[in-house]
């Protein structure tokens, strides 16, 4: 038992040791001044990718419920932390503390978003619940499109019509105006704070799947009815899981409204899309695999950049890649072929042959 | 006179959604999977008509002809490289992903031939507008022709089911693939036939979108596609007369939503009804309730 757990604690350091890594070697590449400004601009948003896709990972791989709305969370997380900082950019000077109680703000909206969802949509199965929660990120991204909050000498308004029914006075501010969303937050996230994020990211879920939770989680993953019958509270434990997640991806969105000066819910960034491209993420690493969700995560933001000098064939190349490494990692006719010419049973072949001799 | 015809352009939108769904539904209730790829099979369907008859300059009849059969050809196609070696997979949800990229593969390559820029669609319809009540009320051709043709795809449609072998051979196959296998039924032939009804029904309904809407750029059939998911799944995926109901009533919803309530909102009014639905009928309004044993 011993054994197993450090063999465990040892699988996590080198998760932690990898990010640690990769952060080392793109400071050296930055202090010898080898990577683009496109590159640059790349780094905080490949952490927020990170981020995310761990954390979907924590649904789809650890509570074995695939969710298609995750990008809805990153908007909740993004819109109420991103407010916050651009009500407080005068009160509070200090960056790092900005953000640090906009991450907590951003955390907790989407928690309780989490929370909020979670109650009806978990009660549903597969791919009914794949479909729920792809609706309820629509929702989300629509709503966000449609508010407009303002701010004068009376108080707050709010609308989900449009900026003039606010009545507001002549001294009034918009804080976020509809579909232009909100402009002006200040850009406190860096590369620095990304890792440091994505290393509380990984603490976090690693620590709950090695825990007694984690082994609930992944017990009604496994055999609900297995894990009922033994009396594990399967509404709770799916529940944790879900918000945990949900407040991770806010996180994510925390950092990425404070990567740029205007905020807006596009279908880009916060529709289905995102969501299905942070899925592609979890699925191409290996469901239930962190490291393995950083790998292609890393990886496939990357690849259209490293790509750009193709123009306009980058985004077919991708779609190839996409459809060939799923299905040499899946297909059971491909895993039997690399079985077959794997590196390791050629050599033990070898072996067995010399033996023979 | 207002309500009926927005009613009446609720049905038309929600016919349209009827024939995507119904691809959709086919496809899960055979081979288990959500085919992300079947919105974009609709856009290659306005894009053959839009080069057959508005740059070849055929008759709109040829175009329509051309567009099913490269549908049918396509979906059929992607079954066979990118789907059937994912069939046993160990994982359900390799073959979702391998669906979207499939689905970015058809927009990309859209991308290149046709470009960015959105296309304007000549109507292949040229039945005149209904004039109803005094002209009060008029229903467009397009309309028309959309309920027209969505009444006969789905009366054709379930009369192949009911009555022929294939459409036996399809139900035996949904139901238990092993036990058809057993009866000598050709699963992988049935499947494939699936496919084919079901890019064929893809692009019709292609046709028709492009008809209504006449504005054609590489990602016009993503929006459709989750709509006609939703419908596929509100009236409860694997069932087809759900798919019609489902769709039906989806595009009613829609277009009522977007006149009397918000018209920025109706996306969401949509989904929100759909989750609505759901809550109170966890499998969709005429979806199987399956008991789970130990």
């Amino acid at each position: 038992m011993k054994l197993k757990t450090t063999k465990l604690t040892k699988n996590n350091l080198i998760t932690y040791g990898f990010v640690i890594a990769l952060f080392a070697v793109v400071q050296i590449f930055l202090s010898a001044g080898k990577v683009s400004s496109l590159m640059q601009g790349l780094l905080v948003p490949l952490c927020v990718y990170v981020i995310l896709a761990i954390s979907l990972n924590l649904v789809v791989g650890i509570s074995g419920e695939l969710s298609l709305g995750h990008a809805g969370f990153m908007c909740v997380g993004a819109f109420a932390s991103a407010f916050f900082s651009k009500c407080t950019v005068d009160l509070i000077p200090v960056a790092g503390l900005r953000f640090l109680i906009a991450l907590l703000i951003g955390a907790m909206a989407a928690a309780i978003f989490g929370i909020l969802i979670g109650i009806p949509v978990l009660r549903l199965r597969g791919d009914y619940l794949a479909i729920v929660t792809l609706a309820f990120g629509e929702i989300i991204k629509n709503i966000a499109n449609v508010l407009f909050v303002g701010k004068d000498s009376n108080g707050f308004h709010f609308s989900i019509k449009d900026a003039v029914s606010l009545n507001m006075e002549p001294d009034g501010v918009m804080l976020i105006n509809g579909p232009q969303g909100i402009t002006g937050t200040p850009g406190d996230s860096s590369f620095l704070i990304g890792i440091l994020l994505v290393l509380v990211t990984l603490f976090v879920v690693l620590n709950l799947i090695n825990s007694r939770d984690g082994r609930a989680i992944m017990s009604i993953r496994d055999n609900r009815i297995a894990a009922e019958s033994v009396g594990i509270n399967i509404t709770k434990y799916k529940l944790m899981a879900f918000t945990v997640s949900a407040a991770l991806a806010g996180a994510a969105g925390v950092l990425y409204a404070h990567n740029l000066s205007t905020l807006t819910a596009a279908p880009k960034n916060f529709g289905y899309n995102m969501s299905i491209m942070i899925l592609v993420f979890v699925v191409l690493g290996g469901i239930g695999n962190m490291r393995g969700s950083i790998i292609s995560a890393v990886l496939l933001t990357l690849l259209p950049e490293l790509l750009r000098g193709l123009s306009d064939y980058r985004m077919l190349i991708y779609s190839i890649v996409l459809i060939v490494m799923m299905l040499f990692n899946w297909s059971p006719g491909a895993i039997e072929l690399r079985k077959r010419y794997s590196p390791k049973r050629l050599l033990s072949k070898n072996k067995a042959a010399k033996e023979v001799e | 006179m207002s309500f009926i015809s927005y009613l009446i352009n609720g049905i038309s939108l929600g016919s349209v959604y009827a024939i995507i769904a119904l691809g959709y539904t086919m496809v899960y209730g055979i081979a288990k999977m959500l085919n992300f790829a079947h919105g974009d099979v609709i856009m290659v369907g306005g894009y053959v008509v839009l080069t057959v008859v508005s740059t070849m300059g055929f008759s709109p009849v040829v175009g329509i002809l051309a567009a099913v059969v490269v549908c049918t050809i396509l979906g059929v196609t992607i079954e066979r490289v990118a789907y059937k070696p994912l069939r046993m997979a160990s994982s359900p949800l390799a073959v979702l992903i391998t669906a979207i990229g499939v689905s970015y593969l058809l927009q990309n390559i859209a991308l290149l031939i046709f470009g960015a820029n959105t296309k304007s669609f000549t109507s292949v319809v040229t039945v005149p507008a209904l004039v109803l009540a005094d002209g009060r009320l008029s229903v467009s051709g397009e309309t028309q022709v959309t309920i027209l043709v969505s009444i006969i795809i789905m009366a054709g449609l379930t009369v192949f089911i009911k009555k022929s072998k294939s459409g036996q051979a399809m139900l035996a196959v949904a139901e238990d693939k092993g036990a058809a296998q057993l009866m000598g039924i050709n699963v992988n032939g049935t499947i494939a036939l699936t496919f084919a009804i079901g890019s064929a029904l893809a692009a019709i309904a292609g046709v028709l979108l492009c008809s209504a809407y006449p504005s054609l750029t590489p990602y016009t059939g993503a929006m459709p596609g989750i709509k006609a998911f939703v419908a596929a799944v509100f009236g409860g995926i694997g069932s087809i007369p759900g798919a019609m109901i489902g769709g039906i009533l989806l595009g009613i919803i829609e277009i009522l939503g977007k006149a009397y309530i918000s018209s920025q909102m109706a996306d969401a009014i949509v989904f929100a009804v759909l989750i609505v639905v759901l809550l109170v009928k966890p499998t969709g309004i005429l979806g199987k309730q399956i008991q789970e044993k130990v």
